[in-house]
């Protein structure tokens, strides 16, 4: 109640230092990650890109459970989706990549939207539990057609599939300025799109779905336009990572991957545009340095038990800090988005 | 051997799966019904079952039906416990709220399936069963002289397997008077009708949800002890009793005990005889996309009531 009325205020506001503000913060932080690729050495400007690709992926799932207050536990489907039509139909239809990536994105728009018209007859619990079941009948599919997609084991893009422009993304500058350009035209744009009417209306969904019924607005309709942006999103990220990294497999559309985003989310902080990335960060490095230790000090078994630390931080979070980093900072500062 | 007794041996093979999969899907029923909690760690019960069954009879010496009978009292005890403990340090503090307590069991799964992988190891271990005598059955034919009894090659199962069938019918019937016939039955539904009532009247309601939270557990842990001389103790064992006993639930009616029974006794049978005739993960694709449709058309299941 209390977030609808203060939004509510701040879409009444003249909106100039505050968008001002909000838009110098944006474009600082993409100008930041340039130059940090300067900045940093060749292993971490590598795991990097990989987290801008991540954070792309959970800036979809932000968008659907952080502003509309929908929490899918089957993103993993939508990422797969966008993985394997980029994939499989530079695979096997022998296209040029930029076609392969729009198969990539359409697959991934096509399969949000039926899942987005099936799912959304349910609310609350059965939405989870529905979106979890397509996802696993999706990563079982996966596993069916093992001709094809080699299951668990993947398969490997060819480099001379990965060239885009003339660019060949195999090398490391090439694939960490490509996974920036992705990151900030879906990090500007998810901050246009809370800032607009519609992501106005998605928030006053979140808050109190009645009160937004009463008003007049089509709830199903914008529920639906935001399971199709947050998996077009997510999609996009699937393809990306099968584009930069020339591998896709089987373990992408498995379960782990439907909680990891939701894990970086709530990390960095649900409804806000920096959280994902924030999130993103911190636990693709908790688990990297985790299990760096385990395996320098400890037996190889810890190293694989990388999932134990996201378990533990997902309880930690929602018995302590349920908002988040992000959440936090803006109990501090109004102001961020 | 002819296309009966074929299936009879399927079906015979489901009705174990039917049996371990009602006791899983029990206790994931009662505690959604009672405490309104989507428990995502419930699989992990059921593992925990398994390997602490295998370690319980490994440390006991002796005949090996004396840790068998050890492992199926302890074994639940323990996961029962140790749930009990879950819902005082996790679930109660967010409140029970359906969405934080689905985030919290999440990572609880990970915690206790990635635990076991650090200590148990990833290998899949034995468990002997206590007796496991074989009995050939009969096959009733309609041949030349009217009906026979023949004994057709292969036609047969253990007394192990037939004792997992009648443990499971005896929990379940203990289960069943402990609900209806008993104060602590009469004190769980109370509850579950009305939560803020039953607080009222006095009924530590904190103390009955941590309560229904272990048995939840422990009828998991309980039917993986069951079936561990059949399988083996794995440490992702949990995923597919997770997913059948999540399709049971929801296909019997949320929080509806004797349709979670049914449901239990006909997806186990269908589990059993489809894997038979086709891939396994072919039936696990179209039962996934059945617990989606069930779900998305008919909320409240094929057995349960509005709850309007």
């Amino acid at each position: 109640m209390s977030q609808l009325t203060e939004s509510a205020a701040g879409f009444q506001k003249p909106l100039l230092s505050q968008g001002s503000r909000s838009i110098l913060l944006h474009v600082g932080i993409v100008i930041l990650l340039f130059l940090l690729y300067f900045a940093l050495p060749v292993y971490h400007s590598g795991n990097l890109a990989r987290i801008l690709v991540l954070a792309v992926f959970a800036m979809g799932y932000n968008v659907l459970f952080g502003y509309t207050g929908l929490l899918s536990l089957g993103h993993a489907l939508f990422f797969a989706s966008g993985m394997y039509g980029f994939g499989l139909a530079i695979q096997f239809i022998d296209v040029v990549p930029i076609v392969a990536i729009i198969i990539g994105l359409l697959s991934a728009v096509v399969v949000s939207v039926v899942v987005g018209i099936l799912a959304l007859r349910t609310t609350g619990v059965a939405f989870m539990i529905v979106t979890l079941m397509f996802a696993q009948a999706g990563y079982l599919t996966v596993l069916l057609f093992g001709e094809y997609t080699r299951g668990d084991e993947g398969f490997n893009i060819h480099r001379s599939d990965r060239v885009l422009f003339g660019f060949d993304l195999s090398q490391a500058t090439n694939r960490y300025f490509c996974a920036l350009i992705l990151f900030a035209i879906c990090f500007f744009l998810t901050a246009w799109l809370v800032h607009s009417r519609f992501g106005k209306t998605l928030v006053a969904i979140r808050e109190n779905e009645e009160r937004a019924r009463m008003l007049g607005y089509d709830i199903q309709r914008h529920k639906l336009i935001a399971v199709i942006i947050s998996g077009a999103l997510s999609g996009a990220a699937g393809v990306a990572y099968a584009l930069l990294f020339g591998y896709a497999g089987a373990s992408f559309a498995a379960v782990q991957y439907s909680i990891l985003p939701l894990l970086y989310v709530l990390l960095g902080g649900a409804g806000t545009t920096i959280g994902p990335l924030i999130g993103t960060v911190f636990m693709f490095y908790l688990i990297d340095l985790s299990s760096d230790l385990a395996s320098a000090y400890l037996s190889s078994e810890f190293a694989s038990a990388y999932m134990l630390i996201a378990g533990i931080v997902l309880i930690l979070l929602t018995l302590f800090a349920p908002q988040g980093f992000a959440g936090l900072l803006r109990s501090k500062c109004k102001w961020l988005p | 051997m002819d296309f009966g007794p074929y299936l009879f041996v399927a079906s015979l093979e489901g009705a174990i799966t039917a049996a371990v999969l009602a006791l899983t899907a029990v206790g994931l029923s009662i505690v959604f019904g009672i405490m309104r909690v989507v428990n995502v760690a419930h699989g992990e019960f059921y593992m925990l079952g398994a390997v602490l069954a295998w370690w319980i009879t490994s440390m006991i010496a002796g005949h090996p039906a004396l840790g068998f009978w050890v492992a199926i009292v302890a074994a639940p005890l323990l996961v029962g416990a140790l749930a009990v403990l879950c819902d005082r340090f996790i679930l109660n503090k967010v409140n029970y709220d359906p969405e934080r307590t689905i985030v919290a069991t999440i990572g609880l799964l990970y915690v206790i399936q990635q635990t076991t992988l650090m200590t148990f190891g990833p290998e899949a271990r034995p468990v002997q069963a206590p007796f496991n005598e074989r009995i050939a059955l009969p096959w009733f034919e309609y041949g030349e002289s009217g009906f026979q009894m023949i004994w057709p090659w292969g036609l047969s199962t253990t007394t192990y397997k037939l004792f997992v069938i009648v443990a499971a019918i005896i929990v379940l019937l203990v289960l069943w008077w402990v609900m209806t016939r008993t104060r602590i039955g009469l004190i769980m539904r109370a509850t579950q009708l009305d939560q803020e009532m039953a607080q009222a009247h006095g009924i530590a309601v904190n103390k009955v949800y941590a309560l229904v939270f272990g048995l939840g557990a422990a009828l998991a842990a309980l039917g993986a002890v069951l079936v561990v001389p059949i399988q083996q103790a794995y440490y992702l064992m949990g995923s597919d009793p997770l997913l059948l006993s999540f399709i049971v639930v929801i296909i019997g009616g949320l929080g509806s005990v004797l349709g979670t029974v049914v449901a239990a006794v006909l997806i186990g049978m269908s589990d059993g005889i489809i894997s038979v005739f086709f891939t396994p993960t072919l039936a696990k694709i179209l039962a996934t996309l059945l617990v989606a449709f069930v779900l998305v058309f008919k909320p409240n299941g094929l057995f349960g009531k509005s709850r309007e």
